[in-house]
């Protein structure tokens, strides 16, 4: 589904990623782990299209098809998602109605006319039931004034009225409580199929407990240094990162 | 489309303004300059009873002893008075019986500008009067109003047939020495709209002026006035169009509304004059006064929506003279290129328990100047006046400029005024995050401005809503709508 090559990508002229190679097939769960600074997030932006880093060389396919001149739109259109590790509010815009706008800009993009306001409805509820979300957040102002967990349950929300082909989970866990952690995973295993991809980026192993992953990849420094199956994310919070550091310095 | 400053500028700069045709109807019009002879023959040409001529050349002596005022944050080439046509109409001099009489450029005029008379008919029941230039062209409804006692015309035609009312009323608001403007207008305003609403009656539909210049070379001066009798009610809606053209016309209104006890008036605007070019050629000059008048319970609630005009003056205004009368102003102000708005509201507290809100949203784009200005006054004998205040700001680009003005004069010490003002950007960040999901970035910018202005836009009524959220998507995008 993903195919990553040779990945460079860099910020105000400093390379933050140095070679980046990544396979995800259909029906996979991959996570990404590693310290701070390691260049996880941007990886993140850089596959959903954020201009903000520019892409010095090599190159991301998505279903066989070379992304580099897709826009960020574009990306989306084609079925990727990113949950955002700090999602942005916009004041005065209900929850419903960005979904709703974001609902109906991908289907015009596939040729489809705007959703039928009643079968939007009927989604956007059993969406809502499946994270556990009350009907008087769907009428709030779009991550204002939102608690951590509440934006990341959002952003699952909309990941599960999008549909994506692929997921990327930008420390999704950070901010959630141990109760909302459960929601939030278990919302993604339900969305999961054999068609569509997961990519779990974190810190910690702990979310990994509740979204299994098939891989994990460890990135130091800009590269995928490690790449090994669930186990690995044990190791890792057993050793700490020094660990890494060691193997690669 | 990912988000650069550099290419939001570019999209802002390509916006068109989908109202910029011309129709070409044979007007009647005067020829250019002012003076004594040109105001008396306006007046005669509308037949209007001595009093009125009278009160004219009064404006008239006054206004020329008077200074254009330039304490606004606005910077224009003063125009040329003497070389303004101050009276066009179209040629067909009789009010129309039924809109087959109309002439058929200009029922083709009414449908770009998107209305559709019928239309309206049925489906908002909103009762419309057409001012092309400076002549009402078309009332519709009248005789469903009539039956009600409301009285919805064209202004010459109140002289004419409702003289009392008008006399008692017109200037009591807005005296014709209030202002530069306004005294201009009292001299040689042409046409408008008048509304009077009975002492208890709810007026069971949306009254509606539209407002178009179309000829070259002419100013518009239209001059409206409602009357809200005692218990009655009323919502107004007013929108204003104008050909593209090179040079800057100028367009000075004055609008008077009086809210005797206990009666509501509702007044909205969506304003879309032609704004002028990208480079910043032609445009209207928007110098306009309104001001309402409350007396004991009654209310005054001002929404607009200000998108045209090179350069807008407005200050719509509310006296609360009247124990517990309550005053509101809710507007968004979009300025785009070289457009330039200094607008807000006076909340002038003179009565006990008095309340006022002001909700003021202004976007900035291109190198346009978007300023607020509002007053809040409170007399010495307005115990326990509450004031409300909020201006928001919102750029888009950085060569744009917000500006907040606001005024405040307390004299009683059981005052409570709150004021609240933020400013804002749209973000990079928040135009990715809607590219993310999908969303482009033209849609994004409708999407963050909408969400900025919903609490005004909330205040509109239903029909006008839409338009006027369709009105910011066209503002401010390339070409969408």
């Amino acid at each position: 589904m993903l195919t990553v090559k040779d990945l460079h990508a860099s910020v105000e002229g400093k390379e933050i990623l140095k070679g980046i190679n990544l396979q995800v097939n259909p029906g996979e769960v991959h996570a990404i782990m590693g310290p701070n600074g390691s260049g996880k997030s941007t990886l993140a932006s850089v596959i959903a299209g954020n201009e903000d880093y520019e892409v010095s060389s090599g190159e991301i396919t998505l279903n066989g098809e070379e992304l580099s001149e897709a826009d960020a739109e574009e990306r989306a259109h084609k079925g990727i998602f990113l949950s955002f590790q700090y999602p942005i509010e916009i004041p005065g815009v209900t929850v419903t109605n960005f979904i709703k706008t974001a609902i109906n800009a991908n289907r015009k993009a596939q040729g489809l006319e705007d959703m039928p306001a009643k079968d939007m409805l009927k989604n956007i509820r059993e969406k809502a039931a499946l994270l556990e979300i009350d009907s008087k957040f769907l009428s709030r102002s779009l991550n204002e004034g939102f608690s951590g967990g509440e934006k990341k349950r959002n952003e699952i929300f909309q990941m599960a009225m999008l549909e994506p082909k692929l997921a990327i989970l930008d420390e999704t866990d950070s901010g959630l409580d141990i109760d909302a952690l459960k929601i939030v995973a278990n919302g993604v295993n339900k969305l999961k199929s054999k068609d569509n991809a997961v990519v779990v980026i974190t810190h910690y192993q702990r979310l990994l407990d509740y979204i299994v992953p098939d891989f994990v990849h460890v990135l130091y420094n800009g590269k995928i240094v490690k790449s090994g199956t669930k186990e690995l994310a044990h190791e890792l919070e057993a050793k700490g990162y020094d660990w890494i550091k060691q193997l690669v310095d | 489309m990912a988000y650069t400053e550099e290419e939001l500028k570019k999209e802002l700069e390509t916006k068109e303004y989908e109202y910029g045709f011309y129709t070409d109807i044979d007007s009647d019009t005067f020829p250019v300059g002012l003076n004594e002879d040109i105001v008396r023959a306006i007046s005669k040409r509308k037949e209007e009873p001595e009093w009125m001529t009278d009160w004219r050349l009064d404006a008239y002596r006054s206004w020329v002893e008077m200074k254009e005022p330039d304490w606004h944050n606005v910077q224009y080439t003063k125009p040329d008075f003497q070389a303004i046509s101050y009276y066009s109409a179209p040629s067909k001099k009789d009010k129309y019986e039924s809109l087959d009489e109309v002439d058929p450029e200009l029922l083709d005029t009414f449908k770009k500008l998107g209305i559709s008379i019928d239309e309206q008919k049925v489906l908002a029941g909103v009762a419309v009067d057409i001012v092309v230039d400076s002549v009402s062209v078309a009332t519709t409804f009248r005789d469903t109003l009539a039956k009600k006692g409301i009285i919805f015309c064209s202004i010459s035609e109140a002289i004419k047939d409702h003289p009392d009312l008008v006399r008692k009323y017109i200037g009591t608001v807005i005296p014709v020495k209030d202002n530069y403007y306004a005294a201009l207008n009292s001299a040689v305003f042409s046409d408008g709209s008048f509304c009077y609403i009975p002492k208890g009656v709810r007026c069971p539909m949306e009254l509606s002026t539209y407002f178009r210049i179309n000829q070259a070379g002419t100013g518009q001066f239209e001059r409206t006035l409602v009357v809200a009798d005692e218990s009655s009610y009323v919502s107004y809606l007013e929108g204003c169009t104008a050909p593209s053209r090179d040079e800057n016309q100028l367009h000075a209104a004055v609008v008077e509304l009086v809210a005797m006890d206990d009666a509501e008036i509702k007044y909205s605007t969506v304003q879309n004059w032609y704004p002028g070019n990208k480079e910043g050629k032609g445009g209207v000059f928007n110098f306009v006064t309104k001001r309402g008048i409350c007396h004991n319970n009654a209310k005054i609630s001002w929404t607009q929506v200000e998108t045209g005009s090179a350069v807008t003056w407005k200050y719509p205004s509310c006296i609360l003279k009247g124990d517990n009368s309550i005053g509101e102003f809710y507007s968004i102000a979009v300025t785009n290129n070289f457009q330039q708005a200094d607008t807000g509201t006076k909340m002038i507290h003179l009565g006990k328990n008095t309340r006022s809100t002001i909700i003021s949203k202004g976007i900035s784009a291109g190198r346009s100047q978007n300023s607020y200005r509002g007053l809040v006054q409170v007399h010495p004998k307005a115990t326990n006046a509450r004031n409300f205040s909020q201006c928001d700001s919102l750029l888009m680009g950085d060569q744009c400029g917000a500006h907040t003005f606001p005024y405040i004069e307390v004299k009683n010490n059981s005052a409570q005024i709150e004021h609240e003002a933020t400013t804002s950007k749209i973000g990079e960040d928040q135009i990715f995050y809607c590219n993310q999901r999908g969303i482009d970035t033209e849609k994004a910018i409708a999407l963050i401005v909408n969400g900025f202005s919903k609490e005004v836009l909330n205040k509109l009524p239903m029909e006008f809503a839409v338009e006027a959220q369709k009105l910011l998507e066209i503002s401010l995008e390339g070409s969408v709508g």
